[in-house]
């Protein structure tokens, strides 16, 4: 009765062992030690960007904010001065806060963006045990300052930094 | 010296049931290692080196369940079933011999927890129909009705292989003249494995055996598919775990069954006297049986339920009355194979 079939899988599944034994090459992926890359389009976590100069590309206009349809996203801005400033133009976010049991990873908030400042990244390892850690604010989603640059606040020359929207190179 | 005698009695038993608890433990670990090399995955290699701590994690987490009772379970026998199930997996070993008789602190004592019992072959039959008890218990208790159809599929199914269980086990009693199991070794080690003699009795034993322990490709009583979890569906943490451990002990166990009876046992071909290398011999033997189930289990899908029956009462069956005559011809043609 199916003797034949049972030898066939029987076989199948013994050369599939001493394969994978032998060869070592078992189709998981050892998760923590090893991560697969994302694709270049994947939508993870938000990241803040900044200029190469170190200020921050975000403007606080709050068109991010209008754009959520989940109403993640809570935007405060405040007046920036030559002395200490944050980002190009008048003013920048004192407060950026993001819900992440909100967020539904749409992206719209990039598409509003008009310098480009909020870009969602490739991290998807968002695990929180409080709805508090939940909300991710602007210290946790802004990128590193670039090597050899200084963090905002900066002390500009007055007259330097008069657009909010500087002309980008390639716009999209 | 009837002191002795207990104490020796005493050891023997918390050492079988300490290597069947291990066994168990480790048993799982090796199912699920080869598993997922068969399906080019790694298996457990979290707990502790290879994954090695990965049973006594599991034993942890298990102990510390929420044990659940349903509450319009029979809860007495809902509480039995599980140990009505363990039971008979434990004590099956008793009458196995182990090895030969050695010699300790100046006694000779014999590799087997009750000896060379004269009817070792008709126990084994008994206790083994015991344990259906404990799952058809386990699955009328729980008052489910998936766990009730698992129960009786369960008893359905055990009973109908019983018949060519019970077939397959005269092929040995006929070639040694004894339902000894140390007669029946003896034997195996003068005229060679029985498996030589009779391949299609020891085939048709151990496609019983499988529907007997229920395992892959006959777990029916559990089809996921069909009835969640089967006759252990109410049960929850310890209880649950006693299922566990009765379905991977009874795994050992009857591989030591089949290698005693078949493959020699703890005989090595063309050496006089085995002494300690009997029991390595048997565990060898019982290993290669165990990888064999797993190999099973990865290659093949559950049969039908009616497909089983038929299997077994209009394939089986038949084919192990015919192994009979075989086997009594071969011992009538051969007087040299039978017994002295």
């Amino acid at each position: 009765m199916f003797a034949k079939e049972i030898a066939r899988g029987m076989y199948t599944t013994f050369r599939e062992l001493i394969r994978s034994s032998v060869a070592g090459d078992p189709v998981t992926i050892q998760y923590p030690e090893e991560k697969r890359p994302v694709t270049s389009r994947f939508k993870g976590r938000h990241v803040l960007k900044r200029y190469d100069n170190g200020l921050e590309k975000c403007i606080g206009c709050s068109l991010c904010a209008a754009a959520c349809p989940a109403d993640a996203i809570f935007v405060e801005s405040s007046e920036n001065t030559d002395e200490k400033r944050y980002s190009p133009g008048e003013r920048y976010a004192s407060t950026y806060e993001i819900n992440f049991l909100r967020c539904i990873f749409c992206g719209y908030c990039e598409d509003a963006c008009p310098t480009e400042a909020i870009v969602l990244g490739d991290n998807y390892e968002l695990s929180f045990t409080d709805r508090r850690d939940a909300i991710y604010t602007k210290e946790m989603l802004i990128e590193a300052v670039p090597e050899n640059e200084k963090s905002s606040p900066q002390e500009v020359e007055p007259g330097m930094f008069t657009r909010a929207v500087p002309e980008m190179k390639d716009p999209v | 010296m009837d002191y002795v005698l207990w104490i020796e009695w005493i050891v023997k038993a918390i050492l079988l049931i300490v290597i069947l608890l291990t066994g168990f433990a480790y048993m799982t670990y090796m199912e699920r290692k080869f598993l997922g090399r068969f399906q080019n995955r790694y298996g457990p290699n979290r707990a502790g080196p290879f994954g090695l701590l990965q049973p006594i994690a599991d034993a942890v987490k298990l102990i510390f369940k929420e044990e659940l009772i349903p509450s319009k379970a029979d809860k007495l026998v809902f509480l039995l079933a599980p140990v009505l199930t363990v039971v008979p997996a434990w004590i099956l070993l008793a009458v196995i011999p182990f090895g030969e008789v050695v010699t300790i602190f100046g006694r000779e004592i014999s590799l087997s927890v009750a000896g060379d019992l004269n009817t070792g072959i008709l126990y084994l039959t008994a206790i083994t129909s015991i344990s259906v008890y404990g799952i058809v218990l386990a699955g009328w208790s729980s008052n489910n009705k998936y766990a009730t159809m698992g129960g009786i599929r369960s008893s359905a199914q055990m009973i109908s292989y019983e018949l060519a269980l019970g077939l397959a086990f005269i092929g040995p009693i006929l070639m040694a003249g004894s339902m000894s199991l140390t007669r029946i070794v003896e034997q195996q080690g003068r005229v060679g494995w029985f498996a030589i003699y009779q391949p299609i009795t020891f085939v048709i034993f151990l496609i019983a055996l499988l529907a007997e322990i229920n395992r892959s490709p006959f777990d029916m009583p559990e089809a996921e598919q069909e009835l969640t979890a089967g006759y252990h569906t109410e049960y929850s943490g310890m209880k649950f775990a006693m299922f566990m451990l009765t379905e991977y002990t009874k795994m050992i166990v009857v591989s030591v069954i089949a290698a005693t009876l078949f493959l020699g046992g703890y005989d090595i071909p063309f050496i006089e006297n085995e002494g300690w290398l009997g029991p390595l011999a048997l565990f060898i033997k019982v290993l290669i049986l165990l990888f064999g189930m797993v190999w099973v289990r990865a290659t093949l899908p559950r049969f039908r339920y009616d497909r089983l029956m038929a299997f077994g009462w209009k394939i089986l069956l038949p084919l192990a009355l015919f192994s009979v005559f075989l086997t009594a011809a071969l011992v009538i043609i051969f007087p040299g194979l039978g017994p002295k």
